[in-house]
């Protein structure tokens, strides 16, 4: 399986996004550079927008993500609910 | 206009409404004549439909957190010049990577705003030609901010003030001068493989992720904002290069060998530009995040790899050249670092050789190639600049026909010896640099006999005229003061100057 | 197909010899000598002595190395187009058989470049 990859500046409104891949990808691991976390899970990692809303207390637009995202890898997957990037390897 | 709306469309639905229902079929004049550029390539495509954009990115959206994403950028860059951010850098020998950042991309950027725009306009399918237009728009976004990124730098350091000027003589800025035009001068779908495939999404993550965060990590906010800001477009455009080649690859299986060959030849070219952001890495930023080798395996072998992986579904190979890519991550970093410091007289930058304590952070991290290869020759060089007896390279310097790079590198086999090779063809003899760039000379010879190389140019004259002091002046360099060592140069100077006075009452 | 294009295309060669005013393009590489990162582009009269170019166009780039002094150059041997190939100092550039942007190598036998590294 090939991983895949999401990185975000690292900002005070990126955290919860990231805490909210964490929780709900188990295996997802953030690695820490300057300036920007990059969160690896092998083959799929998805973003729950109720599990980020469940975070920062108010309602959220997936799309929101386009401020702090960096880069992504993966084929990706986006409705309004969730947010999938995945390998088919 | 009042319009009533019950319910908020979901996110597909609005995606549908814009790229579906904006297109129509043309009836004044067959559709052929008004898309004339899309079938020429011979990609065939049967239905248009197919295509999806999986950001589905609607207008309204699209400007809003563009907006959003501007508003910020430019609050850092406002706050960055007002307090002087650039006295705040760990070292002003970081300046010169961004001065060759600076003096490049603003133009990639616009040239890729330009194609963008054509292939907008060339493809039939709505859903492509949407995408088109917002990246379109992404890209003379990314040139407006990285010259606004740079412009504070101008007011203060040298070499930046003839970049548009530049990009069209300067001669090393013929090597992404022409990976650009080679793109732009093909078909809309060769576009789409060139920029949005193999530049964003097996590429762009190694110049704005690692080199972005080496910026932050050398104290340069206002680049690591406008990198970081303009990567999160290239998201975007990732997406839209990775569902250009599903799409052609699923419509037809005619389109395999053709959308294959763009694969090999644009993963090459976009390795060997790639080349110039390796020796920023390794040598020119003061601090460092990682090597270039280690940024090429989590960015290229590691995330190229999985990509190439998913592709091999629809037959899609890995391309020839990444064996060879393999082989040169250890060398290439090290290989322009020496051509730079050794041509400076005519760079619009300085350079230097790296101190005992670099000299060591690139041994631990290249233990297979830099003791063996590279070590001795900065030693020499070194030795030579204690004696008076500083090595300048008064021979210019052959070209590839292809990727217009100094004929630098060496065999794939051999770190020893420099790599060549040769074509005849209607009796001129061309030369490259590699066995890829001659496979792509060989596949359309008729467009790279055009190529302008800058060294043969001089040597006809059309450098300003004859001699190093007219070309000085052609290409706007101000000798002196714009190229040679960074020891003793002016920037220097006043970057301890400023500096000083920065942290003292004096 | 020469060039994928919507109709017949013929390119037009930038770099072909008559733009050079009389004289001819020479690529020019010291093997094993990666002080001197890339072979040299140098301008030649066709009817000069190639011994000449040597002397005056060729030498003189290479006179830093710490080898250069030592360099005998009727000992070197010689590619031309990556092929062994004997040149005729006496003769002219035309008269050896060098066309425009001939790509020569010469090798120097003992003399491996700095400490012996190739460099």
């Amino acid at each position: 399986m090939s991983t895949v990859f999401i990185a975000f500046q690292a900002t005070p409104d990126a955290r919860p996004i990231v805490e909210a891949i964490l929780a709900d990808n188990p295996g997802s691991v953030a690695v820490e550079n300057p300036g920007m976390v990059k969160v690896n899970a092998e083959g799929r990692l998805t973003i729950h927008r109720s599990s980020v809303e469940e975070r920062i207390g108010r309602a959220f637009d997936l799309q929101e993500l386009h401020l702090h995202l960096i880069t992504i890898s993966g084929h990706l997957d986006e409705d309004d609910d969730q947010f999938t990037l995945a390998w088919r390897n | 206009m009042d319009m009533k709306v019950d319910k908020k469309l979901s996110l597909k639905d609005r995606y549908r409404h814009q790229t579906r229902g904006l297109g129509w079929e043309t009836t004044y004049q067959p559709m052929d004549k008004v898309f004339p550029y899309d079938k020429y390539e011979g990609i065939k495509i049967h239905d248009w439909d197919q295509w999806e954009d999986p950001f589905r990115l609607t207008m309204d959206a699209y400007w809003k957190y563009q907006a959003e994403k501007e508003r910020k950028l430019y609050a850092v860059l406002d706050a960055f010049n007002q307090s002087h951010g650039h006295l705040n850098v760990t070292d002003a020998r970081y300046i010169n990577a961004i001065k060759i950042f600076f003096s490049a991309f603003p133009m990639l950027e616009y040239t890729a705003h330009r194609g963008f725009s054509m292939a907008g306009r060339q493809f039939r399918g709505v859903g492509t030609r949407v995408a088109c237009q917002l990246q379109s728009l992404d890209e003379i976004r990314h040139a407006q901010t990285q010259i606004h990124t740079a412009s504070n730098y101008n007011k203060y350091y040298n070499g930046m003030h003839a970049f548009t000027h530049q990009l069209e003589r300067m001669w090393y800025m013929s090597v992404p001068k022409s990976f650009f035009d080679d793109a732009i001068t093909g078909g809309p779908f060769e576009w789409m493989v060139a920029i949005g495939f193999s530049f964003e999404y097996v590429l762009t993550n190694l110049v704005f992720v690692p080199f972005m965060s080496g910026a932050a990590y050398n104290g340069d906010l206002g680049t690591m904002t406008f990198g970081f800001s303009a990567q999160s477009d290239e998201a975007r455009h990732m997406t839209l290069g990775l569902e250009c080649i599903k799409f052609m690859l699923e419509q037809d299986p005619d389109n395999l060998p053709i959308v294959q060959a763009w694969i090999d030849k644009w993963t090459w070219r976009g390795t060997r530009v790639l080349a110039l952001v390796a020796a920023m890495m390794d040598y020119m930023l003061p601090k460092r995040v990682m090597s270039w080798k280690e940024a090429w395996e989590i960015y290229f072998e590691q995330n190229g790899g999985a990509l190439f992986k998913d592709l091999e579904r629809y037959g899609i190979k890995v391309p020839d050249c990444v064996a060879q890519a393999t082989v040169e991550k250890e060398h290439i970093s090290h290989q322009l670092w020496a051509a730079m410091y050794q041509w400076n007289f005519g760079t619009a930058f300085h350079t230097w050789i790296p101190s005992p304590e670099e000299l060591d952070w690139l041994s631990a991290k290249y233990p297979n190639s830099f003791d063996k290869y590279y070590r001795p020759r900065w030693e020499l060089w070194a030795q030579m600049e204690k004696e008076g007896k500083r090595h300048l390279n008064t021979g210019l310097a052959q070209l590839c026909q292809v990727c217009q790079y100094p004929m630098i590198f060496t065999e794939p086999d051999d770190p020893g010896k420099l790599c060549h090779r040769e074509v005849d063809y209607k009796q001129e003899k061309y030369h490259f640099c590699s066995d890829h760039c001659q496979h792509i000379f060989e596949r359309e010879p008729e467009k790279y006999v055009q190529a302008w190389l800058p060294m043969p140019q001089f040597y006809q004259g059309n450098c300003g005229g004859g001699g190093v002091e007219e070309f000085f002046k052609w290409v706007h360099l101000v000798p002196g003061q714009d190229n040679m060592d960074f020891e003793g140069s002016q920037d220097q100077q006043n970057f301890a100057r400023w500096k000083g006075m920065a942290t003292s009452n004096q | 197909m020469s060039v994928t294009a919507i109709k017949e295309y013929v390119g037009v060669p930038l770099d072909v010899v008559a733009n050079f005013h009389g004289n001819q393009l020479l690529y020019v590489a010291w093997d094993r000598h990666l002080m001197y990162a890339a072979p040299g582009i140098f301008g030649a009269a066709p009817g000069m002595k190639f011994g000449d170019f040597v002397a005056q166009t060729l030498a003189p780039i290479y006179q830093g190395h710490p080898d250069a002094a030592q360099i005998d150059w009727s000992k070197t041997e010689w590619e031309k187009g990556d092929k062994p190939w004997t040149p005729d100092f006496a003769r002219t550039v035309a008269e050896n058989g060098l066309v425009h942007k001939e790509f020569l190598r010469f090798r120097t036998p003992g003399l491996n470049g700095y400490m012996g590294a190739g460099i």
